[in-house]
């Protein structure tokens, strides 16, 4: 693409990034969670590869890192919920809610604000999320667009 | 009042892009078509009360699929049916 749409693309990326991840990190109490934030993450990374190409995009996201992603969130969800039978508890169970510490603060009642350090293994949960849809998603278009290398190659020499 | 002619311009803009994404022989058009059609239908969502489902359609439908028709266009042909 054009130099315009690359410096657009350089200046937007960031900013996708950050509200991306403030939709996951504030997803039990606001709108939204893992699936929204790691959508949102995901246009910014396809921003960046339809911006720049194939060719120069695997130089800095392989596939192997969004690989990465995706495994990383697949067994932090399921090692989560995991982690309760450790403690006698049955699959799922939030033994973090309430008990002070990591996201443990218990929730007040009636109207509040609402406080970010709530709601147990509910927030690890949209993280572990947030990243598998980010690797995951982000894979599905760089798999498509790896399909179309060996189209423009056969066009340029055609040419 | 300003709600209704808001929510009214919305609906009416909602039927406008369907409708040229149907007719518009330039298939790159029409891809533009139902992204903005994608993003009339995350503020109608809104409008209706369901931002979680908005966040979503804004993202996917906006965003990663108009990606992935543009891609799927670069790799067949631009016009329905041929050259123009």
């Amino acid at each position: 693409m054009s130099k315009l749409v690359r410096f657009a693309a350089d200046i937007l990326y960031p900013v996708v990034l950050i509200f991306g991840l403030y939709i996951v990190a504030h997803g039990h109490i606001t709108p939204g969670g893992g699936f929204q934030g790691g959508a949102v993450i995901a246009t910014g990374v396809a921003l960046v590869i339809v911006a720049y190409g194939y060719r120069e995009v695997t130089q800095w996201i392989g596939k192997g890192g969004l690989m990465a992603r995706e495994v990383v969130g697949l067994l932090g969800f399921i090692g989560t919920a995991l982690v309760a039978f450790i403690f006698g508890m049955p699959f799922f169970y939030n033994y973090l809610a309430g008990q002070g510490g990591l996201f443990g603060v218990p929730v007040t009642y009636g109207p509040n604000p609402g406080e970010l350090n709530t709601g147990g293994t509910v927030p690890l949960m949209n993280f572990a999320v947030g990243i598998e849809v980010w690797g995951g998603l982000a894979l599905v278009i760089l798999y498509l667009l790896s399909g179309l290398v060996p189209h423009d190659d056969h066009e340029k020499e055609g040419s | 009042m300003i709600y209704e002619i808001f929510h009214i311009l919305v609906l009416a803009g909602l039927v406008i892009s369907a409708s040229l994404t149907f007719w518009f022989r330039d298939l790159l058009a029409a891809v533009l078509a139902a992204g903005f059609f994608s993003f009339l239908i995350s503020l109608e969502f809104y409008i209706l009360q369901a931002p979680d489902v908005a966040i979503s359609q804004a993202a996917i439908g906006a965003g990663l699929s108009t990606a992935i028709f543009i891609i799927a266009i670069r790799a067949t042909g631009r016009y329905e049916g041929g050259a123009p």
